[in-house]
């Protein structure tokens, strides 16, 4: 990838301004910001080409945050150091927070308008949706053998009955993970492969937070 | 107050893996039960509002929440704590240039992990279905709301963009229920 002088400042600029420009079309979270730094970072700029790509997004997928957002903060950071790391999470949060920040204020001021309410009542029934298939697509693709679906189930069922706060049951499953994994190696069973395909990004699908 | 949400949305956002809407429940948990901040409509409404814009979903929801909560600065500093997580380790990452997933390791834990994200977004998806009383009664408001929900399913089953179904459920929403 091209490390052209990380303190040039027009240069960190520029990578400013190129997530600037393309994150306001990024819609539906997931890998729609991805397949605009495809377009914008690798084919123009050719800032990267495209095992990099697969590489920094798989890298990105492996840290908590949002796959787009990490992939342009290490986008950044592999071009600039650290000021294009923080160029690039500038572009990419600058315009989404300047647009939740309009409609939040216009919402939170015509709430109380029928028609304004109408409408978000109407549009969370079409989010839910969004999340119900989310789920869908979700559980499809964690449900590798019986123990990754016993996980998925009691962590329904440890949300909805026990109250558990969710940040128990994330850092829990990491740790089942990993003894799983373990107590696997130890009992002598063959290693399980990859248990899916790699889950590359899939252009029409790309609304959907497929996640890690 | 401002502290508070930075810190509140550091903590989501160190477990937000997979982003997305995984975070909802996490949402509920800190910001309705916990510290009250919002009522479950209140909550509903933020996260219409993040789902509709670009962004990442997370950050979006704090920048909304933020400035319920305490304005311009709040939605700042909530936005910061959300997207803080991201930098510093991507950044750490970025220095040891290492290829963490290849790590036995990380691969097991993220065996358990994606499990337990999906399950989040699983309970996600209840709480939204329980909490607009979907399918809840025989009226005609819950009615016309479950046809919207089921009808998007369908929309986004056949690859419609999220954002036209959302524009759209918005225009009939405020036409036809009304």
């Amino acid at each position: 990838m091209k490390e052209t002088g990380h303190r040039n400042v027009a240069f960190v600029l520029q990578i400013f301004r190129t997530f600037l420009k393309i994150s306001p079309f990024a819609f539906g979270g997931g890998y729609a910001l991805i397949a605009l730094i495809e377009r914008e970072a690798a084919d123009r700029r050719k800032w990267l080409d495209s095992r990099e790509l697969a590489d920094i997004i798989a890298l990105s997928q492996s840290v908590p945050g949002a796959v787009g957002m990490n992939a342009a903060m290490l986008i950044g950071y592999r071009l600039a150091r650290l000021p294009g790391a923080i160029a690039a999470a500038a572009g990419v949060l600058v315009p989404a927070f300047a647009i939740v920040l309009t409609l939040g204020i216009v919402l939170l001021q015509f709430r109380q308008v029928p028609e304004v309410r109408a409408a978000f009542s109407s549009i969370t029934a079409a989010v839910a949706a969004l999340i119900a298939y989310a789920a869908f697509r979700l559980v499809r693709a964690a449900v590798v053998d019986k123990t990754a679906a016993f996980l998925i189930v009691s962590t329904v069922l440890a949300l909805y009955f026990l109250d558990v706060h969710p940040v128990f049951l994330v850092l829990a499953g990491g740790a089942a993970g990993m003894a799983a994994k373990a107590l696997r190696k130890r009992l002598g069973k063959p290693a399980k492969a990859a248990g899916r395909r790699e889950p590359v990004y899939k252009y029409d699908d790309y609304f959907i937070g497929d996640g890690i | 107050m401002l502290l508070e949400l930075f810190l509140t949305f550091l903590m989501i956002g160190f477990v937000s893996f997979g982003g997305g809407y995984a975070v909802i429940p996490l949402i509920r948990e800190e910001i309705v039960e916990r510290h009250g901040w919002m009522t479950v409509r209140e909550m509903n409404d933020a996260i219409a509002v993040a789902s509709m814009t670009p962004g990442p979903f997370a950050v979006n929801s704090a920048v909304f929440i933020g400035y319920s909560e305490a304005g311009i600065a709040g939605a700042i500093a909530a936005a910061a704590g959300a997207a803080a997580p991201s930098l510093i380790l991507i950044v750490l990452l970025g220095a040891i240039y290492v290829q963490v997933r290849r790590y036995e390791l990380v691969q097991s834990a993220f065996y358990g992990l994606r499990p337990v994200i999906a399950g989040l977004v699983v309970y996600a998806a209840i709480l939204m279905v329980l909490n607009n009383r979907l399918f809840a009664e025989f009226s005609y408001p819950s009615a016309a709301l479950s046809a919207v929900f089921l009808l998007s399913l369908a929309a986004f089953y056949f690859r419609l963009h999220p954002l036209y179904v959302m524009l759209i459920a918005g225009a009939v929403g405020a036409i036809g229920f009304v």
